[in-house]
């Protein structure tokens, strides 16, 4: 690792807030990005399934 | 338009047919996905604790391994939803206007990250979370686009014509990307020019550079994830009368 401690890699020389900030925005966004589809899909389904059962 | 005058190959049709794509996208969407968790994994992972920090910016550069793969595939989005849509109206096929509409939110939200990780980024370099230069204020245009293309798809309820107009907006709207891709060199810009040219070796040493190469494949095999599983959550929206549909282990449970 380029850093001798996981307390270096945290603080990065000061700019730790600046990057971890970045990686969180990253992660966050495209996470809901994921659950947010998911869950369309779920309700998509669920309407089908409803149709479906309604009709046989 | 006369389609025989444009023959295109069998599997472009057969992807305009809603049954077929269901499937074909379906174990496709499982190989992207996986890609893109091992990629991104280890690229965040090489970029953030293994690479060497930078001569100039310290380790406020590893910003780079999220902002740049974000400020790519911002573009790239934009370009595939103008096309999609571009393809439905041509070959007036629904397909496509739902691959089109697949791209919108996950679109907008890699120009969001690129626009605050950039900001963050300019704070210790620059001094300045923001500056009107050339690329920044055309990519804050690019996430206004977005969003008019998402407002748009929503006030308009009958979808075909929905397609219609967001394609329409989507391919007028791809005239900004250009604008981004060349305003480091047409205007004095404060944002520094291309890390990544596809025909020029990289100015920055291999270490520096691999761990960038698999976060920005990893996003594009995270957008054709999304872009497969939001495709076929349509269908399922509007496919509900067919009985392949009905019939379909996904909706039987069997």
């Amino acid at each position: 690792m380029y850093f001798e401690s996981i307390g270096d890699l945290i603080f990065m020389a000061g700019h730790g807030k600046y990057v971890w900030t970045c990686y969180g925005v990253f992660i966050v966004l495209l996470g809901l990005n994921l659950v947010s589809a998911k869950r369309q899909r779920n309700k998509a389904l669920q309407h089908v399934k409803a149709l479906t059962r309604r009709q046989s | 338009m006369n389609n025989d005058k444009w023959r295109m190959p069998k599997w472009f049709h057969q992807m305009g047919s809603p049954k077929w794509f269901y499937e074909f996208a379906g174990p496709l969407q499982l190989w992207f996905a996986l890609a893109a968790f091992i990629l991104l994994s280890m690229g965040i992972a090489w970029g953030v604790a293994f690479a060497p920090a930078d001569y100039q910016q310290g380790n406020s550069f590893r910003i780079l391994y999220v902002h740049v793969p974000a400020a790519i595939l911002s573009q790239s989005v934009f370009l595939a939803m103008a096309v999609a849509g571009a393809i439905g109206l041509i070959w007036k096929m629904k397909v496509a206007f739902m691959v089109a509409r697949s791209c919108i939110a996950i679109g907008a939200s890699f120009t969001a990250i690129a626009l605050i990780t950039g900001a963050i980024w300019g704070k210790p370099t620059w001094g300045a979370y923001w500056v009107w230069d050339a690329r920044l204020t055309s990519t804050l245009i690019l996430l206004f686009l977005y969003a008019g293309v998402m407002a748009l798809n929503q006030a308009i309820t009958e979808r075909n014509t929905a397609g219609k107009a967001t394609a329409i907006l989507a391919i007028v709207g791809s005239i900004n990307i250009p604008i981004i891709k060349y305003s480091v060199e047409w205007w004095n810009t404060l944002h520094q020019s291309s890390t990544f040219s596809l025909t020029q070796k990289p100015s920055m040493p291999a270490e520096m550079y691999l761990p960038l190469l698999l976060t920005v494949i990893g996003s594009y095999c995270l957008f054709a994830f999304v872009l497969l599983v939001r495709t076929r959550n349509q269908i399922l929206q509007t496919q509900t009368q067919t009985s392949w549909l009905q019939q379909h282990p996904d909706v039987t449970g069997t």
